[in-house]
C-alpha cells in the first residue's frame, strides 16, 4: 500500500518537469502511432533496400559495357542498357539454348514423373489397407531424411556401369519417375483429410479405385499438387550435383552445369555477360512465382509449420 | 455387442476376398515408389555400407579393407577435421542467425500497416535467386577489386575492405552473409506461424496487464517455438549437407578456409576416384546428422512448446 501511495506521488510531481514533447508523448495515442508507423515504414525500407540491391546491381551489370563493368567506383544503377548483352551472353561463348532444352526437358518431364507416381503412392497409404502398409510408410518417412551423398555413389556406379547410362539424362529422370519421398508424404497428408464417405460412395456406385483416385480425389487436392510441381520444377531446375556427376558431353549440360562452366571460362572479362545468362536462369522462377504467388507461398507455409 | 461380433465373424470370408484385394491394390500402387526406393536408397545403401570397407578406384574390383577407411579417417586424414570443423561453423553460425533475421523480419513483416504485399514480397524475392545463379551473384557483390560490397565499405566507413573470397579469414564469413540473403524461404514460414497465434491470447494478456515486451516473450515466441524447432532441424540438416555455392565460389580455397565436408567427399570420389574412402566419409556424414538431429529432439523437450501438449509435472 505505502508503494503505491509513493509511486503515486511522485506521478504527481514529475510531469511538471516534462517537456512539452515528453507530455506529448505520454498523452497522446495519435503521436505515438504515428511514431509507431514511422519506425515501421523505416524498417521495412532499409531493409528492402539491403535485399533488393544485390538484385538491382545483378541486373544493372547485365546492361552494362565491358569498360563500365570493369571501372571504379562501381555503379549500383544503370546508365546504359545494352539490351544486346542478353542475346550475346546468351549466343556467343556457349550453347545456351542448348542448355535450357536440356533442363526443360529433364526439369518438365521429372515434373510429370513425380505427379504421377506420387499421386499413386499417396493414394495407396492413405486409402488402401494392407498388411505392412505402416512399415513401408515408415520406410517412407526414414528415406526423406537420408542423405543424397550416402546413396550417391552407388547409384553413379549402377547408372554408369551396370546400365551404361552416363552421359544422359536418364540417370537424372528415371527416380522421378518412381516416386519421391517429400511429395508423396504431403500429398498422403492431403487424401487423409478429404472424407472418406466420398469414396465409399463411389466405390458403391462401383467405380475403381483409379477412377476415385483420377476423378474423386486428385480433383480435390490441386493446391497440393501445384505446391508438389512447384517445389519439383524449382528443385530440379537448380539442381547441380547430379548433372555435375553424370553429364560429360557440352551438347548434355543443363542450365546449371552451363552456367558454372561460363563462370570458370569466361567471367574474368565477360561480367555483364554472366550477369544477363543468370538473370535469365533465374526468370522462368520469378515467372512462376509472380503468376502462382498464393500457391508458392501456401506451399511453403504448409510444409514449413508442420513441426 | 455379441450379435456384431457374430455379424463380423460371419462376413469375414467375404471381407477376406476384398480385403486381400485391396491389398494387392495397395502394392500395386505403390510399386514405382517401392521399386523407388529398392533401387535407389536402399541397394545403394547396403552397397555404399560394403564399399566404405573396400579399397575401390572403379578401374578394378573393390579391394576388401575393414574398417581401414574410417581408422584412416579418424586418426590421420588433417583434411577431415578440417572439412568437418568448417562445416560445423558454417552451419552453426548461418543457422541460428538466419533463424533470428527471419524471424524479427516476419515480426516487423505481421504489422498491420499499408502497403505490406509489396514489402513481403521484396524480402522473399531474394531467396527465388537460388542455385548457380547467387553463387555467381555474390562472386561478383564480394570481388574485391569491382565489387559492391568493398566499395559500400569504403564510402560508408572509409574502410578498405578485405579480399574476401580471396582470404582465409573473410571467406568463410563471406559464405555465412551470403547464406543470410536467402532467408526468404524461412520468413515465411514465420509469417505463416505468426498469423496463426490466435487473438485470444493476446487479448487475455493485454486484460492482464502485459506490455508488448512481455506479450513477445509470454506468447509469440513460445507459440513460435514448434516452427523455430523444425526449421533449425531442417536448417542444418541443409547446411551441412551443402555444396553447390562452395564448389561455384571457391571451390574450398584458399587453402581449404571454405572446403566443406561435401566437397572434400565430392573430390575423394569424382576427382581421386577414391570410391571406398568416399563412401565411408558420406556414412560418417549420415551418422553425424543423425546424432545432431537426434540431440536436438532431446533437447527439444526443454524449449519447445506444444499447444494441446499436457506436460507431466
Amino acid at each position: 500500500m505505502g508503494t503505491s501511495e509513493i509511486s503515486m506521488e511522485s506521478k504527481r510531481v514529475v510531469p511538471q518537469r516534462r517537456s512539452l514533447v515528453q507530455r506529448y508523448w505520454r498523452e497522446s495515442r495519435r503521436v505515438r502511432h504515428a511514431a509507431w508507423l514511422l519506425l515501421v515504414y523505416a524498417l521495412l525500407i532499409a531493409g528492402s533496400v539491403v535485399f533488393l540491391i544485390p538484385l538491382i546491381w545483378m541486373v544493372s551489370t547485365s546492361l552494362r559495357p565491358e569498360w563500365e563493368v570493369y571501372s571504379y567506383p562501381p555503379k549500383i544503377l544503370p546508365n546504359y542498357f545494352l539490351w544486346r548483352n542478353y542475346i550475346e551472353g546468351w549466343t556467343m561463348l556457349l550453347p545456351f539454348t542448348t542448355f535450357l532444352k536440356n533442363t526443360l526437358t529433364i526439369t518438365i518431364g521429372n515434373v510429370i514423373g513425380n505427379l504421377i507416381s506420387c499421386s499413386l503412392a499417396a493414394f495407396g497409404f492413405a486409402r488402401l489397407r494392407a498388411r505392412g502398409r505402416d512399415f513401408f510408410f515408415m520406410l517412407l518417412i526414414s528415406t526423406m531424411m537420408l542423405p543424397y551423398e550416402v546413396t550417391m555413389i552407388p547409384q553413379f556406379v549402377f547408372f554408369t556401369r551396370l546400365l551404361n547410362w552416363g552421359n544422359s539424362f536418364k540417370p537424372l529422370m528415371v527416380p522421378a519417375w518412381l516416386g519421391w519421398p517429400f511429395g508423396i508424404f504431403l500429398l498422403r497428408q492431403f487424401f487423409m483429410s478429404i472424407p472418406i464417405d466420398l469414396d465409399d460412395a463411389a466405390r458403391i456406385d462401383g467405380a475403381s479405385t483409379l477412377r476415385i483416385l483420377t476423378q474423386i480425389m486428385l480433383p480435390l487436392v490441386k493446391p497440393a499438387l501445384a505446391t508438389i510441381a512447384i517445389f519439383a520444377f524449382v528443385g530440379n531446375w537448380n539442381n547441380f550435383m547430379a548433372p555435375l556427376i553424370y553429364l560429360n558431353d557440352i551438347n548434355k549440360y543443363t542450365m546449371a552445369i552451363g552456367l558454372r562452366l561460363f563462370q570458370g571460362q569466361h567471367a574474368v572479362h565477360n561480367q555483364q555477360y554472366l550477369m544477363a545468362v543468370s538473370v535469365l536462369n533465374v526468370l522462368p522462377i520469378l515467372v512462376i512465382f509472380f503468376f502462382a504467388q498464393k500457391t508458392f507461398i501456401q506451399g511453403i507455409a504448409l510444409t514449413g509449420i508442420k513441426g | 455387442m455379441q450379435t456384431t461380433q457374430a455379424l463380423q465373424q460371419a462376413r469375414r470370408p467375404a471381407l477376406g476376398k476384398m480385403a486381400r484385394r485391396e491389398e494387392r491394390e495397395f502394392y500395386l500402387y505403390i510399386l514405382p515408389w517401392l521399386l523407388g526406393f529398392l533401387l535407389f536408397s536402399f541397394a545403394p545403401i547396403v552397397a555404399s555400407l560394403f564399399l566404405s570397407l573396400t579399397d575401390w578406384s572403379m578401374l578394378s574390383a573393390p579391394i576388401w579393407r575393414g574398417l581401414n577407411n574410417y581408422i584412416t579417417i579418424f586418426g590421420n586424414d588433417p583434411l577431415f577435421r578440417k572439412t568437418l570443423i568448417n562445416t560445423f561453423v558454417y552451419t552453426f553460425l548461418s543457422v541460428p542467425l538466419g533463424i533470428v533475421l527471419a524471424m524479427l523480419i516476419a515480426i516487423l513483416l505481421n504489422q498491420k500497416v499499408r502497403g505490406m504485399t509489396l514489402f513481403r514480397t521484396i524480402f522473399y524475392i531474394p531467396s527465388l535467386v537460388t542455385g548457380v545463379s547467387v553463387a555467381v551473384l555474390w562472386a561478383w557483390i564480394l570481388n574485391p577489386q569491382f565489387g559492391l560490397l568493398n566499395h559500400f565499405l569504403m564510402v560508408f566507413f572509409g574502410i578498405k575492405g578485405p579480399e574476401w573470397l580471396f582470404n582465409t579469414k573473410t571467406a568463410m564469413p563471406a559464405m555465412i552473409v551470403m547464406s543470410l540473403w536467402g532467408i526468404g524461404g524461412s520468413m515465411v514460414i514465420y509469417l505463416a506461424g505468426l498469423q496463426g497465434i490466435p487473438d485470444h491470447l493476446y487479448e487475455a494478456a493485454e486484460i492482464d496487464g502485459a506490455g508488448t515486451i512481455n506479450k513477445f516473450f509470454n506468447i509469440t515466441v513460445p507459440m513460435m517455438t514448434p516452427t523455430i524447432f523444425f526449421n533449425l532441424i531442417m536448417g542444418i540438416i541443409g547446411s551441412m549437407q551443402t555444396f553447390t555455392q562452395f564448389f561455384i565460389m571457391t571451390n574450398g580455397g584458399p587453402a581449404n578456409a571454405t572446403m566443406v565436408y561435401v566437397l572434400y567427399l565430392y573430390r575423394q570420389a569424382f576427382q581421386y576416384f577414391q570410391m571406398g574412402y568416399a563412401c565411408a566419409l558420406a556414412w560418417i556424414l549420415f551418422l553425424i546428422i543423425l546424432l545432431v538431429t537426434l540431440l536436438q529432439f532431446w533437447g527439444a523437450s526443454r524449449w519447445v512448446y506444444y499447444e494441446g501438449q499436457l506436460k507431466g509435472r
